[in-house]
C-alpha cells in the first residue's frame, strides 16, 4: 500500500477502534439526533400529521446538528491529549490525516444515520425506501459534503479559543448547498408523484459539491493547520 | 515624519467626514422634496379621497420608506468611518506613548 | 496613498454630496414612483458589496499560500466593509420591496445567497475576533471556502425556486437612470478605496504596535 493510503487507514483505524471501545460518540451522538427529529416533530406536527415536506426537512436537520455535535467531539478528543500536534508532527502527508479523520467522521455519521433514517420514516410514514439507491446516494454524498467541509473547520478550531460555538457559526452557512440539496432531493422523493430527475438532478450538484469542496479542503489543509 | 503623516491621515478624514455630515443634511431632504414634482391625479386633489381608492403609485408612504433607507445607510457608513477613526487614534496614541517610553528610558535588563 | 488620501476624501465626499441633486433629477418611474430611488444607491452597494467579498476571497489566498502579512491586513479590511455594506443592501432591499411589491422578504436565488454571503463573512469576523491568537489563518480559509460557495448558493437557491413564481427585482433600465447609477457607483467606489484604506492603515499600525511590544520586553 502507498504511504498516502497507508496514513489514511491508520488514522481512521485508530479512530474506529477508539469509537467501537467507547462508543461515547456512538451513543450521545444517536440519541441527540433522535430527539432533534422529537423536537422538530412536535413543531411541524399538527393532529397527528405532519406538514408536507417535514420528514425531508427534519431529516436533513437531525443530519446537520448531530453531525456538528459529532465533529465536535471527535476532535475534543484529539484536543485533549494533544494527539491532533503529535499527528501534524508525523512525517505523514498532511493531506492523508485529513481524509483518515475524514473516513472516520463519515462512519460514525453512517452509523448514526442508519437508526435515525428507519427512524423518521416510520414516525412521518415517509416511504424513503422506495427509491433505496438514490435516497442512499443523496445521504452519502449529502453527509460527506457536510463532513468534509466540517472536518477541516474543526480541525482548524482545535486550538482555538470559543470553538464549541464558532464551529456551528462558520459550518452552516457554508453547507446551506448541501442542506437544500438534501432536503430538496429527499422530498423530491417522497412527493405523491415521485419526481427522480428532479431527485437526480439534485444528487449531481452534491457529488459536484463534495468533489470541489474535498479538493479545496485537501489543498488547504496544511497552509491553514501550520504556521 | 511619523507625526506629519498622522496629521495628514486625520485631516482628511476630518475633511471628509465634515463635507460628509453636510452632505447628509443636505441628501436626507432633497430626493423627498425632488419627489413631489411629478404630476399628481386630479382625483387626489379634489378633496377627501378615501385610503384604497388613491393612485396606486401614493407618494406618502414611499416618502419615511425612502428615508429610512437612506438614513440607515448613511449612519452605517458614517458610524463605520468613526469606528475606524477612534482606533486608529488610539493605536497612533499607544505607538506615541511607546515610543518614547523606548526612546527615553533605559531598556529594562535581560532577564529579571 | 498617504498624499492622495485627503484628495480623494474630498473628491468622493463632493460627489456623495452631489448624488443626491442627481438622483432627485432622474426620470420618475412609472410603476414604482418615489420609492424606486432607493435603486441608485441599493445596487451600487451590492456591486461594491461583491468587489470586497472577491477581494476578501483573493487576499486570504494569498496570505494562506504565499505567506505575505500584508495580504491578511487587506482580508480582514474587505471583510469588514462586506459587513457594513451588505448591512446597507439587506436593510434598503427589503424596505424598498415592501413598498413595490407588498413583500419585506422573497426566498429569490439573488436575495438569499447575498444573505448568505454577508453571514459567511459575519463569520470570519466572528472567529478573528473570538478565536484567540492564531485565528487569521483559520479565518482565511474560512473566507476561501466562502469565495468558492457562492456559486454553489446561488446554484442550489436558484434551482430550489424554480417551481415558484419569480419576481423581477430590476426594471429594464431607462436612459436617464444609468447616469446616476454609474455616478452612484463612483462614488461608492471611491468610498470602498478609502475605508479599505484606512482600515489597512489601522492593522499596520497595530501590527507595528505589536512589534514595538514585542521588541520592548527583550
Amino acid at each position: 500500500m502507498n504511504p498516502f493510503a497507508a496514513t489514511v487507514w491508520h488514522v481512521m483505524r485508530k479512530d474506529l477502534l477508539i469509537e467501537v471501545r467507547s462508543r461515547e460518540i456512538l451513543y450521545t451522538t444517536l440519541f441527540f439526533a433522535v430527539s432533534c427529529v422529537l423536537v422538530f416533530a412536535f413543531g411541524f406536527v399538527r393532529e397527528g400529521r405532519a406538514v408536507e415536506d417535514a420528514a425531508a426537512g427534519i431529516l436533513w436537520i437531525a443530519i446537520a446538528f448531530s453531525g456538528t455535535l459529532a465533529l465536535g467531539r471527535a476532535f475534543e478528543r484529539e484536543r485533549h491529549n494533544e494527539t491532533l500536534r503529535a499527528l501534524m508532527l508525523a512525517p505523514v502527508e498532511r493531506p492523508a490525516i485529513y481524509l483518515g479523520k475524514l473516513l472516520g467522521v463519515l462512519a460514525l455519521l453512517g452509523a448514526v444515520q442508519l437508526v435515525v433514517v428507519p427512524l423518521v420514516a416510520v414516525m412521518f410514514q415517509a416511504r424513503l425506501f422506495a427509491h433505496p439507491l438514490l435516497m442512499l446516494g443523496l445521504l452519502a454524498a449529502g453527509t460527506t459534503g457536510f463532513a468534509a467541509v466540517g472536518t477541516l473547520f474543526a480541525a482548524m478550531l482545535v486550538r482555538a479559543r470559543s470553538r464549541d460555538v464558532l464551529l456551528p457559526v462558520l459550518l452552516y452557512p457554508i453547507t446551506i448547498p448541501v442542506i437544500i440539496a438534501g432536503v430538496r432531493g429527499t422530498a423530491a422523493l417522497l412527493q405523491a408523484e415521485v419526481d427522480l430527475p428532479m431527485a437526480r438532478a439534485w444528487l449531481s450538484m452534491l457529488v459536484f459539491f463534495d468533489v470541489v469542496f474535498i479538493t479545496l479542503a485537501l489543498w488547504t489543509f496544511e497552509p491553514v493547520m501550520t504556521e | 515624519m511619523l507625526s506629519v503623516v498622522r496629521s495628514k491621515v486625520r485631516a482628511g478624514l476630518r475633511c471628509g467626514a465634515a463635507v460628509a455630515l453636510t452632505a447628509l443634511l443636505l441628501s436626507a431632504g432633497a430626493p423627498a422634496f425632488a419627489g413631489q414634482q411629478p404630476p399628481r391625479t386630479t382625483a387626489a386633489q379634489e378633496g377627501f379621497v378615501p385610503v384604497d381608492e388613491l393612485p396606486p403609485e401614493d407618494r406618502l408612504p414611499a416618502a419615511p420608506l425612502l428615508v429610512a433607507a437612506y438614513a440607515i445607510a448613511w449612519v452605517a457608513i458614517l458610524a463605520y468611518v468613526w469606528s475606524v477613526w477612534r482606533r486608529l487614534g488610539r493605536v497612533e496614541q499607544e505607538l506615541a506613548a511607546l515610543g518614547r517610553r523606548a526612546g527615553t528610558g533605559a531598556r529594562p535588563g535581560a532577564g529579571e | 496613498m498617504n498624499r492622495l488620501f485627503p484628495v480623494l476624501s474630498v473628491v468622493v465626499a463632493a460627489m456623495f454630496a452631489y448624488a443626491p441633486v442627481m438622483i432627485a433629477n432622474a426620470p420618475y418611474e412609472s410603476t414604482m414612483g418615489l420609492i424606486q430611488k432607493i435603486f441608485y444607491f441599493h445596487v451600487p452597494v451590492a456591486l461594491t458589496m461583491f468587489l470586497a467579498a472577491f477581494v476578501c476571497g483573493i487576499a486570504s489566498g494569498v496570505f494562506l499560500f504565499g505567506r505575505r502579512r500584508a495580504a491578511d491586513r487587506v482580508a480582514v479590511a474587505a471583510a469588514e466593509l462586506v459587513a457594513l455594506l451588505g448591512l446597507i443592501v439587506l436593510t434598503s432591499g427589503p424596505l424598498w420591496a415592501r413598498k413595490a411589491w407588498g413583500i419585506w422578504w422573497d426566498w429569490d436565488a439573488r436575495l438569499t445567497s447575498t444573505l448568505v454571503l454577508w453571514l459567511m463573512f459575519l463569520a470570519y469576523l466572528l472567529l478573528r475576533r473570538y478565536g484567540g491568537p492564531g485565528s487569521e489563518r483559520l479565518a482565511a480559509g474560512v473566507a476561501l471556502f466562502g469565495m468558492f460557495n457562492v456559486p454553489f448558493v446561488y446554484w442550489s437557491v436558484e434551482f430550489w425556486r424554480t417551481l415558484h413564481p419569480k419576481t423581477s427585482v430590476l426594471p429594464t433600465l431607462q436612459p436617464g437612470m444609468r447616469g446616476p447609477l454609474w455616478f452612484c457607483f463612483a462614488a461608492f467606489l471611491g468610498l470602498f478605496v478609502l475605508l479599505m484604506a484606512a482600515r489597512v492603515r489601522l492593522e499596520r499600525r497595530r501590527a507595528e504596535l505589536e512589534e514595538l511590544y514585542l521588541a520592548l520586553e527583550d
